[in-house]
């Protein structure tokens, strides 16, 4: 408690003055939100005709440079972006460059290619795609119509998403707690916007969109509340200082650590879809344009788990065991409500949702290993989740009657024999999601549960037995859907599977064929995810 | 926290040394030359079958059945081969290690993909290729008409290769892997008929059972991780046999057995067999009898050395191969239809395998003898189930058989032989096994060999009645036949593979038994039979007594199913034959004690919606129903609801917190 007066007012810096920024680190960084900036002139100036098309090129282009980047800024890791406290002549660091953060930030821009390439799906040219360009008609109205007519286009998504992607690549770099509502945030608006931009059932889009908006808002205040007990704890909301102040503080003010600890998980808990801040996961996932639930389930997570990770290993780190308590209960309920609700699911997009949830509960038994190993562990774990995610979206956007997604389960009947391919991939999907030996679901979920056994102690041990359980619940509800598939009759009524373009072809094809390479040859990203495991302090 | 970090890794690498240095003591890491390099050939060669006709589709109609068969038998060339070149290396030196990737390797913790041919992998290897080619053939022949037999010589090939890798994988990890190929490939094979609700049905039973024993297994290899830091043969059982500490090995023991349960259909998890036998024949005989469902019996004996370093592990693999043969042995007396009564003879039949494994070193030799010998008699007889069956427009009802000797000489022969062999008549193949295990069970001290041998040899009684009972049904008394059937021989596609497997019926166990090849053959793995061990009877009234108990069995059902008319609606019979015909009311206990509470509570927590997944046949009705039911609920405000439930968590766990500290 040396340098740290928790009730008295901090007095204020008499000066900060701007210090050391490494460009270099922070370049993945800027190049996507400049690439962002660029798609909102585009939108501005771009002519209509060619729009969609320099918007998707512009989105990948950025999107891919920005991984290039990657390489140069690993080997800029360290704290940047620092201020000095004019008042102590510390070094105050926003930003932390190190394994996990890059890790993340590259998972983020690689699902994040394949999300942009599905989302860019227009079925052969001119025709509509996912998106709608007014939310208020009725689809195929007078309304509409005279919109489309008017030149309205739905191109804006990819700005948007760029927008979302820097939110997310910010999301588990940033090295205070302000820093991270900022990101939050940041990646959380335009998901809202996009939630809402379903050209079918749209009031069920835009009503999702408002909850989720709704309910984030909550949760972020649930954030706010937290930081302000952390930081009437700590006196500062820097994770380093954080840190030193639970390792130097006196057990008495626990009761504003703890809870303090707690709340602001809830905010980062909530964007994992972790019980019981998983309410809206459901229901988002169906509402908003199958594509951007894909984009959603595998790089939101993988920034709020990067968020998640940061925080337990480094901010609260020395004096996680009182809090822990409460992630522990989490990852159970977490757990056993996403696996044991996905069994009476009918509608894919709703299973596929409490799939996500009881994948929220599996990774967080990983983080609770509290070790190097268990960082590594979720690291991998959310790549294989990522690619296999977004692929089985990407295949339930091309399942179509009438036009529309045909969501329901009893739709999916027979497509086995009609449609070997597409449910072929999708099945093997699906045991991936089981966790199926030579598919990378095995090996993340191996990775996780070893790794909590190996140093979770009893708790990790207990944490596993569940989730092996868990997952031996949702293996059922995954074959069932397989044995639909291919054992079933298709109903008179049959659904069609969409011919897809090059772009959605290109994310099933690279989601499965990882989904295959992470299961047989895993080495290769073990490796990296466990060299890539150290956080900087 | 650190500290106990710090001891488990440095007693995982001490365990390591020792088990490297163990290694190379018994050879393990003898590096495969010559054709034994190939052995990876062995698991290709069926999938690469599967591949082919999976992915090349309907163009492969033509020559598929005929190219699968071809793979399969190229992996029994190659089978042989190895084991050619294995007989030529001195009993020390024929166990190899093939290594083939690195397949997982995060940190310290490294599983290279890799295979282990030894003397009990090769046991396997020529039974699963040789019977199941066998198998290939004959399917050719019975599945002529099947539209869709593309697909089923797909997953035939499937199987084999999933099959090959299990028995081969040098680690426990790998052998997770072809487990669930098995399962897999099972679970498609049993609902490949799916058109028929009731076999769909079937399958998922299947399926659930499998996935609880699946379930065991797993959590077996996480303790085994947790405990030895490795899940490699080599390592876990060179560690399990010497500084093990005895409640893991207990609790390894006892997720193994679970496994071991659910994959050979063991009491508690016996319930699947019965109705598996939906699946066409062959795929009946070859996993349903000859080769899956003993996977089991291989796992035990490949982890001999935990079950020995935990006797009480040990006792409840004895107690559950005694319970499953008893149990098996009752239902078979009851079952009317064919294939069940010989699925529940297979179960029994496993049961005294189970029963051999426990019992240790006296026994393992003699489990696994019993299991290649009952391969090829279970197999011909499901083959001659299977010739019975297309004769007579595919009925299975006994009670409509009868007399079928005259009409289907070459089947009768076959059958007679297997039948034979599985009483354990002398010099039949049964009775070197057979006869050996109720000896070994009868070794001990104590209660143990008056429980278990006393089981072992009234079931062998048993088992004279109801396969006399079943093979006098069919093929002798009178005919019983409905109008409409005029049942005549099968092709030679199918007579050759069941004239094939009734001499090896017939004579494989005079070869191996007696001589002693097969006890030598596998003593360095299973490790050699103490000496001076003997069971508490002599073994000269022993065999008397056996002898005289299948005999008794034997002339029971001359005279109820031969001499006495059969009746062509089963009687209503006694308490414990509708007992039995109910598979003494496993379903209905399983229902009781796991499905209607785990419904409840999947219902409880959903409070809607009972549909689910199964509703599908609801097709547009259960669609709009569906939807509209849901969007009327997410327009009802549900948002607060959401936002409180959000709260409400939040203060719980903070209440939790509180209370906790």
């Amino acid at each position: 408690m040396t340098a740290v007066a928790p009730l008295a007012l901090p007095t204020l810096p008499a000066a900060f003055q701007q210090s050391n920024v490494d460009y270099l680190a922070i370049l993945p960084l800027l190049i996507v939100f400049g690439t962002a900036l660029i798609g909102v002139l585009v939108e501005a100036f771009a002519s209509r005709e060619r729009r969609h098309a320099i918007q998707v090129t512009l989105a990948v282009a950025g999107l891919l440079a920005a991984a290039a980047a990657i390489i140069l800024a690993a080997k800029h890791q360290g704290l940047t972006m620092g201020l000095t406290d004019g008042s102590t002549n510390r070094q105050l660091f926003a930003l932390a460059i190190d394994g996990p953060a890059l890790f993340m930030q590259a998972t983020i821009l690689l699902l994040g290619v394949l999300g942009v390439l599905t989302m860019a799906e227009r079925f052969g040219g001119v025709g509509p795609d996912a998106f709608t360009p007014s939310g208020a008609s009725t689809p195929g109205s007078a309304t509409e119509t005279a919109a489309a007519r008017a030149g309205a286009l739905t191109s804006e998504v990819f700005p948007l998403t760029m927008f979302a992607i820097f939110g997310m690549m910010l999301f588990p770099t940033t090295n205070d707690l302000i820093g991270m509502f900022v990101a939050l945030e940041v990646l959380s608006l335009p998901l809202y916007i996009l939630s809402g931009l379903a050209r079918r059932r749209r009031l069920l889009s835009q009503e999702a969109s408002l909850k989720y908006f709704l309910l984030g808002a909550f949760s972020s205040a649930f954030f706010l509340f937290g930081t302000a007990l952390l930081y009437g704890y700590a006196g500062s909301v820097y994770f380093g200082d954080l840190s030193k102040a639970i390792a130097a503080g006196p057990l008495a003010m626990n009761g504003l650590l703890v809870p303090g600890a707690f709340l602001v998980f809830v905010g980062l808990l909530f964007k994992v879809g972790a019980v019981p801040f998983h309410a809206w996961t459901p229901d988002v996932y169906q509402g908003a344009p199958t594509p951007v639930t894909g984009f959603m389930a595998a790089c939101t997570k993988a920034a709020a788990f990067g968020a998640i990770l940061r925080l337990g290993y480094v901010g609260l780190d020395t004096g996680r065991w009182e809090w822990t308590n409460a992630l522990v209960l989490v990852a159970l309920l977490t757990m056993v409500v996403g696996s044991v609700l996905s069994v009476t699911q009918t509608d894919m997009k709703r299973l596929l949702a409490y799939s996500s949830i009881a994948h929220a509960g599996f990774i967080l038994v990983g983080v609770l290993a509290f070790d190097r190993k268990g960082v590594g562990a979720v690291l991998f774990y959310i790549v294989a989740y990522g690619f296999s995610t977004i692929a089985a979206f990407a295949i339930v956007s091309l399942v179509r009657q009438n036009g529309a997604e045909a969501t329901h389960l009893s739709q999916w009947a027979g497509l086995g024999k009609r449609f070997p391919v597409v449910a072929g991939a999708f099945a093997f999907l699906m045991l991936a999601f089981a966790g199926i030996p030579l598919t990378s679901g095995f090996v993340s979920k191996f990775g996780v549960f070893s790794a909590a056994i190996g140093t979770g102690g009893a708790t990790g041990t207990v944490l596993a037995v569940v989730g092996v359980l868990c997952s031996a619940i949702t293996v059922f509800v995954y074959a069932r859907v397989i044995v639909l598939m291919f054992f079933s009759d298709a109903p008179d009524d049959a659904v069609e599977v969409a011919i897809p373009s090059v772009s959605t072809t290109f994310s099933i094809a690279i989601g499965t064929l990882a989904t295959l390479a992470l299961g047989v040859l895993p080495s290769a990203l073990l490796d990296l995810a466990d060299r890539a495991s150290q956080f900087v302090r | 926290m650190g500290t106990l970090v710090q001891t488990l890794a440095s007693s995982s690498s001490t365990l390591s040394t020792y088990a490297a240095g163990l290694a190379t003591h018994e050879g393990e890491a003898h590096a495969a030359t010559g054709v034994t390099a190939y052995a990876w050939l062995l698991v290709a060669l069926p999938l690469l079958g599967a591949a082919v006709l999976l992915l090349g589709g309907r163009r492969t109609d033509r020559f598929g059945p005929v190219l699968a068969t071809a793979l399969s038998w190229g992996a029994f060339v190659v089978g042989a081969l190895v084991f050619l070149a294995m007989l030529g290396r001195g009993a020390e030196d024929r166990a190899v290690g093939i290594d083939l990737f690195d397949w997982i390797t995060a940190g310290s913790f490294k599983v290279s993909a890799g295979l282990l041919v030894d003397q009990l992998s090769m046991v396997f290897v020529l039974l699963i290729t040789f019977v199941g080619s066998l198998i290939h053939v004959y399917s050719i022949g019975y599945m002529e008409h099947d539209p869709d037999k593309r697909r089923f010589f797909a997953y035939l090939n499937l199987f084999v290769a999933a099959m090959l890798l299990l028995v081969l994988a040098n680690s426990y990890l790998l052998l997770y892997v072809g487990w669930e190929g098995v399962g897999l490939a099972s679970y498609l094979l049993i609902g490949f008929w799916n058109y028929n609700p009731a076999y769909a049905t079937a399958a998922n039973k299947a399926f659930v059972a499998n996935r609880v024993g699946d379930l065991g297994l797993s959590i077996a290899i996480m303790v085994m991780f947790f405990h030895f830091g490795a899940v490699d043969f080599a390592t876990v059982l060179g560690a399990a046999g010497s500084n093990a500490n005895q409640g893991f090995m207990t609790a390894i023991g006892l997720m193994l057995l679970l496994g071991a349960c659910g994959k050979s259909a063991q009491f508690p998890l016996q319930s699947w067999l019965g109705d598996a036998m939906a699946g066409p024949t062959p795929v009946s005989a070859l996993i349903h009898a000859a080769t899956m469902v003993t996977a089991g019996v291989y796992l035990v004996v490949r982890s001999a050395p935990i079950f020995e370093a935990a006797p009480t592990a040990q006792l409840v693999v004895v107690i559950v191969g005694a319970i499953t043969l008893l149990f098996g042995a009752i239902v078979g007396c009851a079952k009317d239809d064919i294939k069940k009564a010989l699925a529940a003879s297979t179960m029994s039949q496993i049961g005294y395998m189970m029963l051999a494994a426990g019992l240790g070193p006296v026994g393992y030799a003699f489990a696994i003898f019993h299991l290649l010998m009952h391969g090829f008699f279970k197999a011909g007889m499901f083959l001659g189930a299977g010739s019975v069956m297309h004769g007579m427009n595919d009925q299975v009802d006994m009670r409509r058989f009868g007399g079928l000797s005259g009409a289907m000489k070459l089947t009768w022969a076959t059958f007679a032989v297997g039948w034979l062999a599985i009483l354990g008549v002398p010099p039949f193949s049964g009775f070197w096994s057979k006869d050996k295990i109720i000896e070994a069970a009868f070794i001990g001290e104590g209660w143990r060999p008056w429980v278990f041998g006393l089981a072992a040899l009234i079931g062998a009684g048993i088992t004279a009645f109801y396969m006399s009972r079943l093979f006098f049904m069919t093929f002798h008394g009178k005919k019983r036949w409905t109008d409409d059937v005029h049942p005549h021989e099968s092709g030679k596609l199918m007579t050759i593979p069941m004239i094939v497997l009734a001499v090896g019926s017939a004579f494989l166990g005079l070869i191996l038994g007696p001589t002693g090849l097969f006890t030598s053959w596998l003593e360095p793995v299973t490790g050699a039979e103490p000496e001076g061990a003997h069971p508490v009877i002599p073994v000269p009234v022993l065999m008397a007594l056996t002898l005289v108990l299948v005999a008794a069995g034997a002339a029971l059902a001359w005279l109820r199913y031969w001499r006495d008319d059969v009746p062509v609606t089963a009687p209503a019979g006694s308490l414990l034959t509708q007992a039995a015909r109910k598979d003494l009311y496993q379903d209905q206990v399983n229902e009781a004690l796991l499905m209607r509470p785990g419904i409840h509570l999947t219902r409880s927590l959903v409070f809607a919606d009972s549909k689910g997944v199964d509703g599908a046949a609801g097709g547009l009705a259960a669609l709009v129903g569906g939807t509209s039911s849901r969007l009327r609920k997410l327009q009802n405000g549900f948002a607060r609801s959401y936002a409180l439930t959000m709260l409400a968590g939040v203060v719980a766990i903070l209440g939790a917190l509180w209370v906790m500290s």
